[in-house]
């Protein structure tokens, strides 16, 4: 047997290469899931106008509403990039208190995101009206349970960084959830502008 | 408590149901018993079900197939027959119960026989052939394996609770929709695929990864044996194609469960949407069964002819044009459901183009026999089978994408006939082959070679008996799926095909006895070497069954045919310098537990048991989570460990058990030259 200082050494260069993996790994995951968001965008897009003699985008969008959760969640993606900063610079109270930060905004975009739909929802605007409302919820909701997934992620790794310390795993993690973040500020800017914006025009 | 699950999910409608309920019961609670009868539940559990090795999730995903394809064959004996004697009467099907029946042979055809069998194959193989220890991510890997599974037991337990689809295997709305079938069916047949899907996406970005980040040194991408670059093409498709599949069942279920509008008549639905994102996903599909098995002819056909594979770069070309192609085609499933004559003729052009390619490979594994040394291996007899056979589906195929001759054909059996040609030997021979030539590499002992070339004779009889006349049956106007008719000229072709599914079901015997008779003198047909056949790719550099870590030293590729020149340099079972120490990944419980858990949930999904699927979505998580967390999945194997088990396999192999390499010395160009030596 080799001796235990030897054994953690390889198994550290087979963690950085399996590392290495995962990330390329996690980026083709986000291609299946962008694909998942391409498809409910053309189907949103096919039955936007079959509001079926229910309410139209023009009644039930508001823009202000809208902007509200771009705000909270574009400034989430950049409290998310600081964190990473400060996971650079080794500083891991700074990586809990920003990724804290990120945790709220996220949390106050679907806070928002539910008020809109429960206000639809008791204009009798659910998903069970129209095709265009089935579609807006599907996609508008995927995007919400994906930063939903998104904020217990960041629940998880904030209990990691208090427990483990930035290890080099911890580390490679906080970076794929930063990924998985910053792409569903992407699919928000899509959203904002396949869905609210020519909804109100 | 138990949503719409009561007493009468039990089929008592049908004696032939309740048959198949027996069956399915009886055959779990036998297994069961067998098991604790050889108190082989430990050694289950611990070294096969919660195992992370590629060769073992591989060998349990084709025990899958093999499981599944009785039952979806069961499925087309009983419709043959049903279709045999149903002229002006009713047959001995009620017709909701043989629509059931046609409904779950595509669905288990498609996703628990072709896909597991070739997601196994490519387990076994593919890391090895590129030299790699395993596939990227083991544990992933053993969560698609459960998920798979999971979708075959939604199936196969609605045989005795409730009722599968009666919507075919496609499942088109309105007809699908809560409307017209408000049973459980059609969510039996939503969750399986949902679940398995799932499991089918993880499997393919495996696959990217592993083939793109994992290859041994000097093992470029114009060196990957064509298995391997079939599976990188297929595992490419999955990632793009599957999401759809996910997307559109996941409409559908919410327009069945939650009431939305997507597909419905009424309130803004649009049912073309779901033929769009179905064949998005279905096309490529088609592809991701066949291109594996084009990868398996090019590997047997270049073995058995003891020559190098003709033309490779042109195949591996025609298989990435054919990957790209496949995204192109999809409207040509449904030409006469409204589109414009301009846009079904740009479909319908686009699939005559597969023509090209696809010829091209025909061409190839023409050439590579050409004056090759052919050994006739039920493998290769497979390949030449397939070749035959399948080129007959290709014209079928250019004939039905004309838009004006589809309208003719469209829904007739003349298209049942035509994708079944292509797929029992484009995918399934193929298969098969792969089973023949590679079985030695994962059990370390040959087939028997007697039994498997009488499976091959009753399989391709067969077929020809059970196709042939749908074809003319298709000419002749008579629509797929029906339950009984009219026209008593139909009578005779539907009785040969009959007889066809009888052979085949002669050949599924053969191979059964063909396991157990290999099984039985398995001593007698060891394979000492880890090269049965005189194989030219690396997977046959390893043991038979290989070392858990494949590759004591990782090899050094300087060929397309690396084990080959291995060989013909006399370096292929020296011992290297010095072994090293190898991290191996741990086995995981999480695995076949997340399987449970999403068969459960896929199961409370079905019966809108809602407090179980919210615990065992919950449960899942946790799981997740709780992986998420875990920084010690690995484990160190010593060097003195692997010296041990490499000594004790390099000191089995013999001067005698080596291939002969004296004649195989290449000579000129590898394009046919022949080859000097023995006559």
């Amino acid at each position: 047997m080799a001796d235990s200082a030897q054994v953690a050494e390889l198994l550290e260069h087979e963690e950085k290469k399996s590392l290495e993996s995962r990330e390329f790994g996690f980026w083709v995951y986000l291609m299946t899931d962008a694909i998942i968001f391409a498809l409910l965008f053309a189907s949103y897009v096919v039955l936007s106008k079959n509001s079926a003699a229910g309410p139209t985008s023009n009644d039930l969008f508001d823009l202000g509403h809208t902007a509200g959760e771009t705000v909270l969640l574009l400034v989430s993606s950049l409290t998310f990039g600081l964190a990473t900063i400060a996971m650079a610079a080794g500083q891991s109270g700074r990586v809990v208190q920003w990724l804290f930060v990120t945790l709220l905004l996220g949390l106050g975009f679907l806070a928002m995101e539910m008020v809109e739909f429960y206000g639809m929802i008791a204009k009798g605007a659910g998903p069970g009206t129209s095709g265009f409302l089935s579609a807006f919820f599907t996609l508008v909701g995927t995007h919400g349970l994906h930063v939903a997934f998104g904020s217990l992620g960041i629940c998880v790794m904030i209990g990691q960084v208090l427990i483990k310390g930035l290890t080099l795993p911890v580390r490679s993690r906080l970076l794929r959830l930063g990924l998985f973040w910053h792409f569903l500020d992407i699919v928000w800017i899509g959203i904002f502008s396949v869905v609210y914006l020519p909804g109100v025009m | 408590m138990l949503g719409r699950l009561t007493i009468d999910a039990i089929p008592l409608y049908s004696w032939v149901a309740m048959g198949g309920a027996a069956v399915t019961v009886g055959g779990g609670l036998a297994v069961f018993l067998l098991i604790t009868y050889l108190r082989a539940w430990k050694v289950l559990w611990t070294d096969w079900l919660t195992s992370v090795d590629h060769k073992k999730i591989g060998i349990m995903y084709v025990v899958l197939a093999l499981v599944m394809l009785v039952r979806g064959f069961v499925d087309a004996l009983m419709m043959r027959a049903q279709q045999a004697i149903a002229l002006n009467s009713e047959g001995y099907l009620p017709p909701e119960h043989f629509e059931q029946i046609f409904s779950s042979h595509g669905t288990i055809m498609i996703f628990f026989v072709a896909m597991p069998f070739l997601t196994g194959l490519i387990n076994i193989i593919v890391p090895q052939q590129i030299g790699a220890r395993d596939v990227a991510f083991p544990f992933l890997n053993s969560v698609s394996l459960w998920m798979t599974a999971a979708g075959a037991g939604l199936v196969l337990i609605s045989l005795a609770v409730g009722k599968f689809s009666t919507a075919g295997w496609t499942g088109y709305p309105p007809y699908s929709g809560i409307d017209y079938n408000p049973g459980v069916g059609v969510d039996y047949w939503l969750w399986a695929l949902i679940v398995s899907g799932v499991g089918s996406t993880a499997s393919g970005i495996n696959f990217i990864v592993t083939i793109v980040k994992n290859r041994c040194p000097g093992m470029t991408y114009m060196r990957m044996p064509m298995f391997t670059w079939t599976t990188l093409c297929i595992s490419i498709l999955i990632a793009f194609a599957f999401p759809a599949l996910t997307v559109v069942a996941a409409q559908l279920a919410l327009d069945r469960t939650l009431g939305f509008h997507f597909f419905t008549n009424g309130d803004g639905g649009n049912m073309m949407l779901f033929a769009n994102l179905l064949w998005i996903w279905g096309h490529p599909e088609v592809y991701i069964l066949i291109l594996p098995a084009f990868g398996i002819f090019s590997e047997v056909v270049a073995t058995f002819s003891r020559k190098r594979l003709f033309g490779y770069t042109s195949l591996v070309y025609a298989t990435a044009c054919i990957a790209i192609l496949s995204f192109t085609v999809w409207l040509h499933h449904f030409f006469t459901m409204g589109s414009s004559a301009n846009v079904n003729a740009v479909f319908g052009i686009a699939t005559m183009i597969i023509a090209v390619p696809t010829g091209v490979k025909i061409f190839d594994w023409m050439f590579t026999m050409y004056r090759g040394r052919i050994e006739f291996h039920p493998s290769m007899v497979f390949t030449i089978g397939f070749m035959v056979t399948f080129v007959i589906g290709g014209v079928t195929g250019v004939l039905l994408a004309l838009p004006p001759a589809d309208y003719l054909m469209h829904n007739s059996t003349f298209l049942v006939a035509h994708f079944h040609n292509m797929l029992i030997p484009g995918a399934l021979f193929g298969y098969f082959a792969g089973l023949n030539y590679w079985f030695p590499k994962a059990f370390g002992f040959k087939l028997d070679a007697k039994w498997g070339i009488r499976s091959f004779w009753f399989w391709i009889i067969g077929f020809y008996l059970a196709f042939m006349p749908l074809y003319v049956l298709g000419f002749m106007g008579m629509s797929r799926r029906m339950e009984h008719y009219a026209d008593p000229n139909w009578q005779p072709y539907l009785i040969v095909a009959a007889l066809g599914a009888v052979c085949v079901l002669c050949g599924i015997v053969c191979i059964a006895i063909q396991l157990y008779v290999s099984a039985k003198n398995w001593g007698s047909a060891r394979d000492v070497t880890g090269d049965p056949w005189n194989g030219r790719t690396l997977e046959w550099a390893t043991a038979s069954p290989p070392a858990p870590y494949n590759f004591a030293v990782l090899p050094e590729v300087r060929d397309i045919d690396a084990f080959h020149e291995m060989k013909l340099g006399g370096v292929a079972y020296l011992p290297p310098g010095r072994y090293e120490d190898i991290v191996m990944p741990k086995s995981s419980g999480l695995g076949p537990i997340l399987g449970a858990l999403s068969f459960v949930l896929g199961f409370a999904m079905v019966w809108y048991i809602w407090w179980l699927a919210a615990v065992a979505f919950v449960l899942a998580l946790v799981c997740v989570g709780i992986r998420a967390s875990d920084d010690n999945t690995d484990f160190v194997l010593p060097a003195a460990e692997v010296a041990k088990i490499e000594a004790e396999r390099l000191g089995q192999v013999t001067e005698a058990d080596m291939h002969d390499m004296r004649d195989f010395q290449p000579i000129g160009p590898a394009s046919g030259a022949p080859l000097a030596g023995r006559v």
